[in-house]
């Protein structure tokens, strides 16, 4: 299977609308980088405005950490279109361009492909991310260098000493890759549906924000089904920003609050993947190819 | 031997029945010209044979191995192009064959590569993306897609569509050096007479999903042979009696009455023979070639 793996992953980086998603990332983060950069110093003191008569920072609050925490809140929600964007188009833009027909004459089952073109295009979600992290981490730290990290959340603050965020970042990035391997296989599975490009990609995103909806909104009636919801799950690589603290309330380093709430988002999310990828196995064996 | 066996081969797409109960032999080395005209159910057939299309009944073995059991092994000796000649715009001829090549689990050295370049005339363009290619490159790309891991059968669906005369000469010399010089296998369709009658040793022709007639293609084509429709009160009864005579071939029934083959000299005998056997005849009409029944049941030139 290795062969057509390499081919549909060859055939992923000559595309040119496999770039935008990158040049996209690369723009925003440059320019909220350079804004920061330019006018950081009033936004943070906008930030502590409300709680400068409480509590008293040392450093530098708004550090590379805390620049990536932000540009982490701000993208991992639309990093799922960018990634739908060929996740959706694996199956049904071959077969709309007419050389699904093709592959599928080619000596290697239709499970086999199926699975290449979604291992390929989960190594294309995993190079997003990267590119998300080299740019929101690496490029912040280099630019805004380290410090505490400080975090207000709705109720309360949470200080993490610099030498105990980064593995936590690591974490969150691998959490965040369960997270949109979860919509790469959703977008693959509405790939096998269709045999267009924009039908799959735009029923992605759709069911992308309808099940963020139903996640979010605090209604009883959708409390029994959003533990089952991959949409619940898919932002909490914050838990990885959320220590112990003893009872003098001082932060337990290297400790992360609820590690079972990661453990089940992630047994939750990895559920839904496998689901997705056999509902879509299942449908490209069955299904006459007449395009 | 066999290298396509088809039997009683059927397709439904719900209540339109695309292939009825088709059957025939391809042999090795021969060049089998598969004609119909657009939407008789010829692609549906070779879309069936490279297991694209699941039949709703009937089966086919190609190289004597039963196509579902064994498909992946098969698809390693066959090399086709159907219908349009859709590929990645985004690749150059060289990129594509480098890629089909790769997919057929053989090695396929760079010269093979050109040597197939070269073939089908495109050993100049090898370089440029396939969004810069005519309609006519790209089914030539096509056809050297099908070609370059040197299967032993190859199936070509409408591989003339969108080339000019020299192409289209082109390719019909290609098809018999295929068969000729290599000893390969060819199945070709197409919706010209015309076209098939200058390739294929034989020759099935088929309409609305049923095989109207099929046999060697000097036979069907020969002047001295006539159709004769036959219409009766008791077609089942003039079944088995034509089928025991002498003088008719390639006998069918469809829903217009009973079709058949039979040298021109021998219809009045054949007359005679189902008057004497006293079937209620209707109709007893001459068609007087293959080529004028061909164009009268497709509506086609």
């Amino acid at each position: 299977m290795w062969p057509i793996i390499q081919i549909e992953t060859f055939k992923i980086f000559k595309r040119p609308r496999t770039y935008i998603a990158f040049g996209a990332i690369a723009a925003l983060i440059l320019v909220i980088q350079m804004g920061l950069k330019i006018d950081g110093e009033s936004y943070a003191a906008f930030l502590m405005k409300d709680i400068n008569n409480t509590l008293i920072v040392d450093g530098k609050v708004l550090n590379g950490y805390l620049i990536c925490y932000i540009l982490l809140q701000l993208l991992l929600v639309h990093v799922p279109l960018l990634v739908a964007l060929i996740a959706a188009d694996m199956i049904s833009g071959e077969a709309n361009l007419g050389t699904l027909r093709l592959l599928l004459t080619t000596p290697y089952s239709r499970t086999q492909w199926v699975l290449a073109k979604f291992i390929a295009a989960s190594f294309y979600t995993i190079l997003l991310l990267i590119w998300l992290a080299f740019l929101a981490l690496f490029l912040s730290m280099w630019i805004f260098g380290t410090d505490d990290l400080f975090l207000m959340k709705s109720n309360y603050v949470v200080l993490i000493e610099g030498q105990d965020v980064f593995w936590r970042y690591v974490g969150a990035f691998v959490f965040a890759s369960f997270s949109l391997l979860t919509v790469t296989a959703l977008g693959f599975l509405m790939s096998s549906l269709a045999n267009n490009s924009i039908g799959p990609i735009v029923a992605t995103i759709s069911a992308i924000v309808f099940f963020t909806i139903l996640s979010t909104l605090n209604i009883p009636l959708f409390s029994a089904i959003k533990p089952y919801l991959f949409t619940t799950h898919m932002n909490n690589w914050k838990e990885f920003f959320d220590i112990k603290v003893t009872e003098s309330n001082e932060a337990i380093t290297g400790s992360i609050l609820n590690v079972a709430k990661i453990k089940n988002s992630i047994i939750v999310l990895v559920v839904h993947i496998i689901l997705f990828v056999s509902a879509s196995v299942w449908i490209v064996r069955k299904k006459d190819i007449l395009s | 031997m066999s290298v396509i066996k088809v039997h009683e081969l059927s397709k439904n797409f719900g209540s339109l029945q695309a292939v009825n109960a088709l059957s025939f032999e391809v042999q090795a080395g021969e060049v089998f010209g598969f004609l119909g005209q657009n939407g008789s159910g010829k692609s549906t057939t070779i879309r069936m044979l490279l297991s694209l299309i699941y039949p709703s009944s009937g089966s086919i073995e190609l190289f004597d191995m039963p196509l579902q059991a064994n498909r992946n092994k098969i698809a390693e000796r066959v090399g086709a192009i159907i219908e349009r000649p859709d590929l990645y715009p985004y690749l150059t001829a060289k990129e594509h064959l480098q890629l089909f090549a790769k997919l057929s689990k053989q090695k396929i050295s760079k010269e093979q590569i050109e040597k197939t370049l070269v073939q089908v005339g495109l050993s100049s363009r090898s370089a440029d993306k396939v969004n810069t290619f005519s309609l006519g490159m790209k089914q030539r790309l096509g056809i050297a897609i099908a070609l370059v891991h040197n299967p032993d059968l190859i199936i070509l669906d409408e591989p003339t569509n969108g080339l000019d005369p020299q192409g289209i000469a082109d390719i019909r010399h290609l098809i018999q050096d295929l068969a000729k010089q290599e000893g390969k296998t060819v199945l070709v369709s197409s919706h010209l007479l015309s076209e098939i009658e200058q390739v294929a040793s034989q020759i099935l022709i088929i309409h609305q999903g049923k095989k109207v007639a099929m046999g060697p293609t000097q036979t069907l084509l020969d002047p001295n042979k006539a159709i004769i429709h036959i219409v009766t009160q008791h077609d089942e009864q003039a079944l088995s009696i034509l089928g025991i005579s002498k003088y008719a071939q390639n006998i069918m029934q469809r829903k217009d009455g009973i079709y058949l083959s039979i040298a021109t000299s021998e219809i009045p005998v054949l007359h005679q023979f189902i008057v004497a056997a006293n079937i209620p005849l209707m109709s007893f009409e001459l068609k007087r070639s293959l080529e004028d029944y061909f164009l009268q049941i497709t509506s086609m030139q």
